[in-house]
């Protein structure tokens, strides 16, 4: 996996590996009511298919007050799956840029946070938190809905 | 009697008073209005089989919304910053001037059915230049399909109300309230209920709901009403979403207190001003479980067949005022 | 003192265009500016002297026209579009001044202007067939030779001219038909003779004046489907001028109507004003479903001229139609209503085409689709347009909301009247108020928004400035007086009053209670406009500040500029903006019956293979369905019938010999 060096410097990885129970993260919390706005970096779609899951009856993420959002201009932030690939570095940047702050940025997916199968591939750029600073990783390849609810909960506090 | 300016200058207790019922009016729409969303969506998700965000999730959102910064895009004028505030300061003056918990509100005499829809329309004009101002294709396209809605919903709306104020011989919305209250028996007549029927389509299409706009879709080339607020964060999202609710909350108090008027507080003290506002509770979350029961059965139509819901409507209202004629 | 005022104001302004054709250039303009403008307020005080006072004046001077000499008199009703005529043109005047700098203004203009004014106010004031039928015929001269002010050799306007010159000319040969028919069975041509003699008169020779005169005058107004000049000559006029004739001589059309068929002809039947009110209802939809179509601001500008000249029309038959039944008071309402909807029409309109007209003398262009971001380059023009547009579409507090306003109240009340036909009338015009208020809203957000906000999609629209102070001073008068009528309506009303007394057969009681806002007798219903107004100030300035001041850290207290959401692109450019023709399109879709787009498509095929396009072109156009529908089959029959007939004379002396012969005998057989 390619680093890049600049943006390691400007933005320090701060990171949290979700347990059950213990949380060590000093992101930005957003009691009661998250709203995010999904990027598709560069994913094969399996992530999508959990993060649908997670909205659906069983999980019910809705019932925290958390809800995605169609412009990341009424998100507090991102959802990012998926490798970043060159074409996709820029405008997860950009769509970055357009959420106002306080913002966070969660990684959902193996292939997001570094580790999945794809990262070595040559249209790929890197990580997300290579392109972007990430508050939240999610691991799985593909996380659980249960997992991916579990994280989110960490922000909303509920 | 009219309230006016004129009043003004001479400080009495009952203008007092009535200032203070369009103040309460002006504070139970602004926080019922995202309640009854709250209400609809929970309907909608217990019809789903998800228990679903709770009924004051509206208030969370706003309120964390307040505290975020603000953007405002590049090639933006003032109209950017101006829209959400003209949206909601027209929805809070229709809101203090329309009886929803008393028929004594600020200018009882100059508090017209008119004036009211006009003031919807200011802020649905305001929403459509806030839209475009940023120049995109998006914004643009959505003001367009926003303004071509609310235009061909327009006549099926005031013919509707004709229906009424033709019943009531006074467009004066008090005055369509007192009448109605005292003859009870107008309720049950075909003219109402068309004319029910057409408002009902109406206030679906005016406030975005299905079957006309999907609130909630994250597809820009389906989106309505959310395409013109694409650009907007932090504060200027909180006023326009507050904006929306209060207008739905006023629609709903509105269509409920001129069909079924009874809790509507004809005299002063507070307990009849508490009747009202439980009675106006009731009623507008009757009718909001009606419109989230239309969502949850019916589909979004195409673009292109809405006029012709709309079309639906203006018949109904139509017919409701010939009939009114006819019978009278 | 009213009579000298006014023919103070007449002569200052023949005078203003003579030193517009003989001054030069240094001073022409200025002068005949000058000198229009003082004519104007001349005028503004004679007519304002008779509507506050009630009383008439009245000349006759036997001198300037041969035969018949000149009445001259004001009345109530003729000097409330006496008053109308001389604010618009005031305002126009001085904004002739900074518009006369333009490169491409003529001395025509300059000279024209002025003599226009004048005969806008002489028609009004005319008492007499005579001086009525020269004042017209000079009117329609003088704004046909305004209309070829500038780009006279450009094909389109001189086709403009065409068509107006020929509707014009035919509505007034109507118009003198009518008059003359009246006046020679009522024995007497001055108005005077035939209001008293109108009694004699038989109910279809009555129906048929007034059916011819309403052609002619229906013509004049814009009504459809005698429409069709309107949106070809305003957009190629020059500014002042289509200010001029879209805000005071269409509503010298509605003041023929007014003056014949009430006055001259004492009310007449239900169906007179039955017809009246269902060409308003036509123009309305139709005027206003065009304007929502147009890409072309000053043809959208038109249109709404149509549209709200059928809203008037539409108020103008609802008077009548109750007045026939009997009901004066509700009559006079629908009346007071119409005429205020009259007078704010031309303000606002005049102030719009004027803004128009500074949009076109910056950026040399007037296609919606050309234009963007003027709001940060031309800041003052756009505020002017703005108040002139949310005027227009009736957003309370502003003067559009007040008369319009007012006419639903004359219909909902009239609608408790007693005849069916009547109801359905008004029913109808209900619906096409309501429509028309949608569908003109629609219009000028596009307006703004594609006009003045967003980013600009040309390099002219790039580099526009605002323009003088004169044209802002000409078009902020009207702002100002558009402000005042809608915060509070309630001044105008006595006057307005007195004049729709004088407008109906029989006069009209008092409908409404003064006061600054608008209150119905009998308490049937009120707005107080000043209150709402302050209430919404209120209102605005509390969630303004409740969103400035709510807490935040410092950091993100003040709004941040960012780049366009554009879904992540690398670029937004301006090719990528909504477009006038893209905003109307919905519309246009619902509405495809009614429009009748004329769509073109050429697509040029590769040569190996039919499958593969090489080139697709796609043109729209959004003609006047009237015109194609109908004038074109009829302009074509009449130029078949004449090639047919130039084969009569065809050069054979002793044909034309043998047509003399034949016609000397019919003569002297018929005059047996």
């Amino acid at each position: 996996m390619r680093r890049i060096p600049v943006l390691d410097a400007l933005f320090p990885r701060r990171v949290t590996e979700v347990s059950p129970g213990r949380s060590k993260t000093t992101t930005p919390r957003f009691p009661g009511s998250l709203q995010l706005r999904h990027v598709d970096a560069g994913s094969c779609n399996g992530c999508e298919v959990e993060i649908t899951q997670v909205f659906a009856p069983v999980c019910d993420a809705g019932r925290f007050g958390i809800r995605l959002v169609a412009s990341p201009r009424h998100a507090d932030g991102l959802l990012v799956t998926g490798v970043v690939t060159k074409n996709m570095a820029a405008p997860l940047t950009k769509t970055l840029e357009a959420v106002p702050r306080p913002r966070v940025v969660v990684a959902c997916g193996d292939c997001a946070v570094g580790d999945g199968v794809f990262s070595k591939g040559y249209g790929v750029a890197g990580s997300v938190s290579d392109v972007v600073p990430v508050d939240l990783e999610i691991r799985g390849c593909p996380p659980e809905p249960t997992a991916i609810t579990e994280a989110l909960r960490v922000l909303t506090g509920r | 009697m009219t309230g006016g300016l004129a009043d003004l200058a001479v400080v009495d207790p009952a203008l007092a008073e009535r200032v203070g019922v369009s103040a309460v009016q002006v504070g139970i729409v602004l926080v019922g209005g995202p309640l009854l969303l709250g209400l609809m969506g929970k309907l909608r998700a217990r019809a789903e089989g998800r228990v679903g965000a709770p009924i004051t999730q509206g208030l969370a959102d706003l309120r964390k919304l307040l505290h975020k910064e603000a953007i405002r895009a590049e090639p933006t004028s003032a109209v950017s910053a101006m829209a959400p505030v003209v949206l909601v300061g027209s929805a809070a003056v229709a809101a203090a001037l329309t009886p929803l918990v008393s028929t004594r509100p600020v200018s009882a005499g100059g508090a017209d059915v008119f004036l009211v829809v006009y003031l919807l329309l200011m802020g649905s004009i305001a929403l459509a230049l806030g839209g475009l101002d940023a120049g995109t294709a998006f914004g643009g396209m959505g003001s367009s399909r926003a303004m071509t809605i609310g235009a061909i919903s327009e006549p099926a709306l005031l013919v509707g109300i004709l229906a009424l104020a033709v019943q009531a011989r006074t467009s004066n919305l008090p005055g369509i309230v007192k009448a109605s209250l005292a003859h009870p028996g107008w309720l049950a007549s075909p003219q109402r209920i068309l004319a029910l029927g057409a408002l009902v389509v109406v206030v679906i299409a005016e406030t975005g709901r299905i079957p006309v706009d999907n609130p909630s879709t994250h597809l820009e080339l389906t989106m309505i009403h959310e395409a013109m607020v694409l650009e907007q964060a932090g504060p200027d999202l909180a006023l326009t979403t507050a904006g929306e609710a209060m207008r739905l909350g006023l629609l709903l108090g509105l269509v409920a207190n001129l069909f079924f008027p009874w809790g509507v507080a004809d005299s002063g003290g507070g307990l009849a001003i508490a009747v009202g506002i439980f009675a106006l509770a009731v009623k507008a979350s009757a009718l909001a479980a009606l419109i989230a029961l239309i969502e949850v059965s019916t589909a979004k139509l195409r673009l292109f067949r809405v006029p012709e819901l709309l079309a639906g409507g203006f018949v109904l209202a139509i017919v409701a005022v010939t009939i009114g004629l006819v019978s009278r | 003192m009213s009579a000298t005022a006014y023919l103070i104001g007449v002569s200052a302004l023949c005078a203003a265009a003579v030193l517009g054709a003989i001054l030069p250039a240094g001073q022409r303009l200025l002068g005949a500016a000058l000198l229009s403008a003082v004519g104007c307020l001349a005028a503004l005080a004679g007519s304002g002297e008779v509507l506050v006072s009630g009383h008439p004046f009245a000349m006759h001077s036997a001198e300037v026209l041969p035969l018949t000499g000149v009445d001259v008199s004001l009345d109530p009703l003729g000097a409330l579009f006496v008053a109308i005529t001389a604010i618009v043109g005031l305002a126009v005047s001085w904004y002739s001044i900074g518009y006369g700098a333009h490169p491409h203004a003529s001395r025509t203009t300059t000279a024209v202007l002025p003599a226009f004014l004048a005969t806008l106010l002489l028609v009004p004031a005319a008492s007499s067939v005579a001086t009525f039928m020269a004042a017209w015929e000079l009117m329609a001269l003088t704004s046909l030779l305004g209309l070829l002010g500038e780009h006279r050799r450009r094909p389109e306007t001189r086709d403009a001219a065409q068509w107006y010159a020929v509707m014009t000319h035919i509505g007034a040969a109507a118009i003198l038909f009518g008059l003359v028919l009246l006046g020679a069975h009522a024995g007497g041509q001055s108005f005077a003779a035939i209001a008293a003699h109108r009694r004699e008169l038989s109910m279809p020779l009555r129906s048929a004046v007034f059916v011819i005169t309403l052609a002619g005058f229906a013509s004049k107004a814009g009504a459809v489907p005698l429409h069709v000049w309107l949106p070809r000559a305003h957009p190629e006029a020059p500014s002042p001028v289509s200010a001029l004739m879209s805000g005071a001589m269409v509503n010298l059309g509605v003041y023929g109507i007014l003056r014949v068929g009430e006055v001259l002809l004492g009310g007449g039947e239900l169906w007179w004003w039955l017809l009246v009110a269902s060409l308003g209802v036509t123009s309305a939809f139709f005027g206003a479903l065009h304007a929502a179509a147009s890409t072309d601001l000053k043809r959208l500008l038109a249109y709404s001229t149509v549209d709200n000249v059928g809203l008037v029309l539409i108020g103008v038959g609802a008077a009548g139609a109750l007045q026939c039944d009997g009901d004066r008071l509700l009559a006079g309402l629908a009346l007071v209503a119409t005429l205020f909807h009259l007078a704010n029409h031309a303000l606002f309109k005049s102030g719009l085409f004027l803004a128009a007209g500074a949009i076109q003398h910056s950026t040399a262009t007037r296609d919606l689709d050309r234009l963007g971001g003027l709001a940060r380059r031309m800041p003052v023009t756009a505020v002017l347009f703005g108040i002139g547009a949310l005027s227009i579409s009736a957003v309370p507090g502003s003067n559009g909301f007040a008369s319009e306003w007012l006419l639903f109240e004359g219909l909902l009340q009239g609608i408790a009247s007693r005849s069916a036909v009547t109801q359905a009338a008004l029913l109808a015009g209900v619906a096409a108020l309501a429509i028309t208020g949608g569908l003109t809203a629609t219009a000028f957000v596009k307006a703004i928004g594609v006009g003045f906000l967003g980013q600009p999609r040309t390099q002219a629209a790039r580099e526009a400035k605002d323009v003088a102070p004169s044209m802002l001073a000409g078009m902020g008068i009207l702002a100002v007086a558009c402000v005042t009528l809608g915060v509070v309506p309630g001044v105008a009303l006595p006057v307005l009053e007195r004049a729709a007394a004088g407008g109906l057969a029989g006069g009209a009681p008092h409908a409404l209670r003064p006061g600054i806002g608008i209150e119905l007798a009998a308490a049937r219903g009120a707005i107080d406009p000043a209150l709402v107004v302050v209430g919404l100030l209120a209102a605005f300035i509390l969630a303004g500040s409740a969103v400035r001041f709510a807490p935040r850290p410092a950091q993100l207290r003040h709004p941040r500029r960012g780049e366009v959401w554009g879904c992540g692109r690398e670029l937004q450019t301006a090719r990528m903006e909504i477009t006038a023709t893209s905003f109307a399109e919905p519309l246009q879709r619902v509405f495809a019956d009614v429009l009748r787009p004329d769509h073109d498509l050429e697509v040029t095929h590769a040569s190996e293979s039919r499958y593969f396009p090489e080139a697709i072109s796609f043109h729209q156009r959004i003609d006047d369905a009237i015109e194609r529908l109908v004038y074109r089959p009829v302009i074509a029959a009449v130029v078949s019938w004449g090639r047919l007939a130039r084969r009569i004379p065809n050069g054979s002396v002793h044909r034309y010999l043998a047509f003399g012969f034949a016609a000397l005998l019919l003569v002297l057989v018929v005059l047996r």
